[in-house]
């Protein structure tokens, strides 16, 4: 499995602990394999975080949006968030599905993913501001997070089937929704 | 000391990029470890697996004849395949210094019908084709996966790890995100695998057909809203490599029962 081949790493499980774990291993057990991914990805990532496909436009409806302060301070497109439709897309399995990866305080529903944190107390740890962040383009603050953007700038989305061309993950209004409904999880 | 301050900062950022980049060190497991025990027992048992109907379905194409011809693959092969050999049958997908390139099962067997049994040649992952690719694999069950990984296969290997490693779609999520760092985690109720490749073809209780590798990388490109690479692309055969290498000392499972 390529990298992982040249290196032994100790077992670790959670994300957290790979951290410290790759510490350990890159003090004791550094060769010149990892010298070569090391750059390469640190170089990948450099230039993977700002390719923009010239070729699409960016649609027309698409607001720009801005982040200061580790947030995004200003709601999308000055909308305004409806909490109850926000639930209602957060647990659609064809919309927002964050149940896909995360648990949320939902009666009835069992099946739920354990990739992402719980979401269950996330306003009581994080501002609307930060929340909106995370939801519109999470890779801004963590560019190696597994989670899609929902608000990602749809030119800089990798080979989009043909009826996603141009599109975000979810409208502008629906992001809001989603965030009003978040923020409500104290 | 401003440049030591940069430098630490750099040293973490890429330390934490190889932390998540790298499998996580984890010994290689079969999708077999990730499915529900039921689901277990169905491919253990020879009259619930569905798949074996599809190998039934490949016994009797493989001994069928063309029309205008005598020969069928039996005729060199034997009945049941018996003079095929397992070992081989794990190298695969092999290189070829005729192409340059790999050749894979489904290839070998298709090029092998159309110059011996004069039949037509069949465009990729037919559905005859995928019979017989299910029913050659079958014979090679418990054999060990051994794709070559040296020679002019590195190269080959490297490519395909890229794309393994390249996020696609509007979800835009790469291969090794789900399959190398979260196998076991939980994706809504499903437990996620390592993603590995010697069940293939597999019976996909999500879809309730067999499944070859190419077939499935395909419709993980659709779940993640990504245009899928053609059958023949060389994307989609520099995956399928680089994903049956990683299965490397699996036995082979093929028709394995995944979701």
């Amino acid at each position: 499995m390529g990298a992982a081949d040249s290196v032994e790493l100790t077992p670790c499980s959670l994300y957290q602990k790979a951290i410290y774990c790759s510490v350990v291993s890159a003090v004791y057990k550094t060769d010149m394999k990892v010298h070569k991914y090391l750059i390469t990805l640190l170089l990948a990532g450099s230039l993977l975080s700002g390719v923009v496909n010239a070729e699409d436009a960016l649609p027309d409806d698409y607001c720009r949006w801005e982040v200061t302060d580790y947030t995004i301070k200003e709601p999308l497109c000055g909308l305004a968030g409806d909490v109850q439709r926000g639930r209602e897309i957060a647990t659609d399995g064809s919309r927002g599905n964050c149940l896909a990866c995360h648990q949320l305080p939902v009666p009835g529903v069992e099946a739920y993913g354990t990739i992402g944190p719980p979401l269950e107390n996330i306003a009581a740890r994080l501002s609307v501001a930060m929340i909106r962040l995370r939801v519109v383009d999470t890779r801004s603050i963590n560019p190696l997070s597994i989670m899609p953007g929902f608000y990602r700038d749809p030119r800089l989305i990798n080979r989009p089937a043909t009826a996603f061309r141009g599109r975000t993950f979810l409208t502008a209004q629906q992001v809001e929704d989603v965030i009003a409904y978040l923020g409500t999880l104290k | 000391m401003k440049y030591i301050n940069k430098l630490m900062l750099l040293l973490c950022s890429a330390l934490l990029a190889v932390s998540a980049t790298m499998t996580l060190a984890g010994e290689v497991k079969s999708g077999y470890e990730f499915i529900k025990p039921a689901t277990r027992e169905m491919q253990d048992d020879d009259f619930e697996n569905p798949g074996l109907l599809t190998v039934e379905q490949g016994q009797q194409l493989f001994n069928s004849t063309q029309q205008g011809a005598d020969k069928s693959c039996a005729s060199c092969h034997g009945e049941d395949g018996e003079n095929l050999k397992p070992k081989v049958l794990a190298r695969y997908p092999v290189y070829s210094k005729d192409v340059a390139s790999i050749v894979t099962l489904q290839q070998r067997i298709s090029r092998c019908r159309d110059d011996n049994t004069g039949s037509k040649t069949l465009p990729t992952d037919h559905p005859d084709l995928v019979a017989l690719e299910t029913f050659v694999r079958n014979r090679a069950i418990g054999e060990p996966v051994n794709v070559q990984t040296d020679g002019p296969m590195a190269d080959l290997l490297a490519a395909g790890e890229e794309l393994y490693r390249t996020r696609f779609g509007l979800i835009d999520m790469a291969c090794y995100q789900c399959h190398d760092i979260y196998p076991g985690q939980m994706i809504r109720g499903q437990k996620i695998s390592q993603g590995q490749a010697n069940g293939f073809p597999a019976y996909r209780l999500d879809t309730g057909e067999i499944t070859t590798l190419n077939q499935r990388i395909q419709q993980c490109l659709n779940l993640m809203r990504a245009e899928p690479f053609d059958a023949d692309s060389e994307e989609i055969r520099l995956m399928g490599l680089y994903i049956m290498s990683r299965s490397n000392g699996l036995g082979i499972e093929t028709p394995a029962i995944r979701y």
